[in-house]
């Protein structure tokens, strides 16, 4: 009996990569979902800047490249063109989604427009070398911090999910980690649930996965798991931020 | 007995299913490289394999099969 298999919806390319890194994982618990909602033949995904660029290599869906940030804005276009028949993804890192994205997430959030966006969350700038992100932590070595993320000078770190969940528009914000077998499968169902909020017409779903950039950071892969736990959780909690439908349920 | 297949020239000897796994199975393999310049991950220890497949889950990169 088989108990674990690469997913049908990832292809047999080898991922780019660096050794430890998460998107690896968070591209097959995507690629699981699609499996098992049996939605492959007609999901297109958007991917982003970043890098996660080339995850149109890994995908076996249709997928399209999007100007850095601006993923949100073509699914959108993709999902009103055939709302019954498409379904949706984008993925996209912190540069992506939080820094230079900011306005087509907070727009299509607004609009509940009714698209899946995976947001990846790893503290630092990863394909341009290891530059201070948005996400960042106060005192966080970076490239361009190299003495920590100095507040007074550049600022705190945007909390995506907090920052949404104050809008009316979206139906679904979650934060989950990949850092151990236990929160795999948590983000995992997380991401699952994303997708069938989309099926059913609910809306704007969001799932920020904190994750690690091991290369950057300095680290071991293993550390870097650790790291997550010691440094990133505090910052970023986990949890669920909005769920609409549970909300009117309670109601 | 569980059984687990490696797609050994994708492994980039991360480390993070020789961790997880709990019964000690796994091991990267030091006098091993493959493809890519990696020691590989290899089983050591099969017999206490349970087939959890903790280690599938962790991989970043797919490259166990686990089958029981």
């Amino acid at each position: 009996m088989v108990v674990f298999d690469k997913p049908h919806a990832l292809t047999d390319a080898p991922m780019h990569y660096c050794p430890g890194c998460t998107h690896g994982i968070v591209h097959r618990l995507v690629a699981e979902v699609i499996d098992e909602l049996g939605i492959e033949g007609r999901t297109i995904g958007v991917a982003p800047v970043g890098c996660s660029v080339m995850a149109y290599n890994y995908f076996n869906c249709d997928m399209i490249e999007a100007a850095h940030g601006r993923a949100p804005a073509v699914a959108t276009g993709v999902k009103r063109a055939d709302p019954e028949n498409h379904v949706v993804f984008t993925y996209q890192g912190d540069g992506d989604l939080a820094s230079i994205g900011m306005a087509e997430t907070v727009h299509s959030a607004a609009r509940n427009e009714n698209i899946t966006v995976i947001f990846i969350n790893n503290a630092i700038y990863g394909m341009t070398g290891g530059q201070m992100a948005p996400t960042s932590l106060p005192g966080q070595v970076t490239q361009t911090s190299p003495y920590g993320r100095d507040v007074n000078h550049c600022g705190y770190p945007v909390k995506v999910c907090e920052m949404l969940s104050k809008l009316d528009g979206p139906e679904y914000l979650e934060r989950v980690t990949v850092n151990n077998v236990k929160n795999i499968k948590n983000a995992k169902k997380a991401i699952k649930k994303a997708f069938q909020n989309q099926l059913d017409g609910k809306g704007f779903s969001l799932v920020e996965v904190v994750s690690s950039c091991p290369t950057n950071w300095g680290m071991t892969p293993k550390q870097a798991l650790e790291w997550i736990d010691e440094k990133m959780i505090p910052y970023y909690p986990l949890g669920v931020y909005k769920d609409r439908s549970a909300e009117k349920e309670e109601a | 007995m569980a059984k687990l297949t490696f797609k050994t020239d994708n492994c980039k000897g991360c480390g993070l299913c020789v961790d997880a796994c709990p019964k000690q199975v796994l091991a990267l393999a030091q006098d091993k490289i493959n493809k890519k310049g990696h020691h590989p991950v290899e089983a050591v220890n099969i017999e206490a394999c349970i087939g959890c497949a903790f280690c599938a889950t962790m991989c970043p990169d797919c490259i166990i099969k686990v089958e029981r």
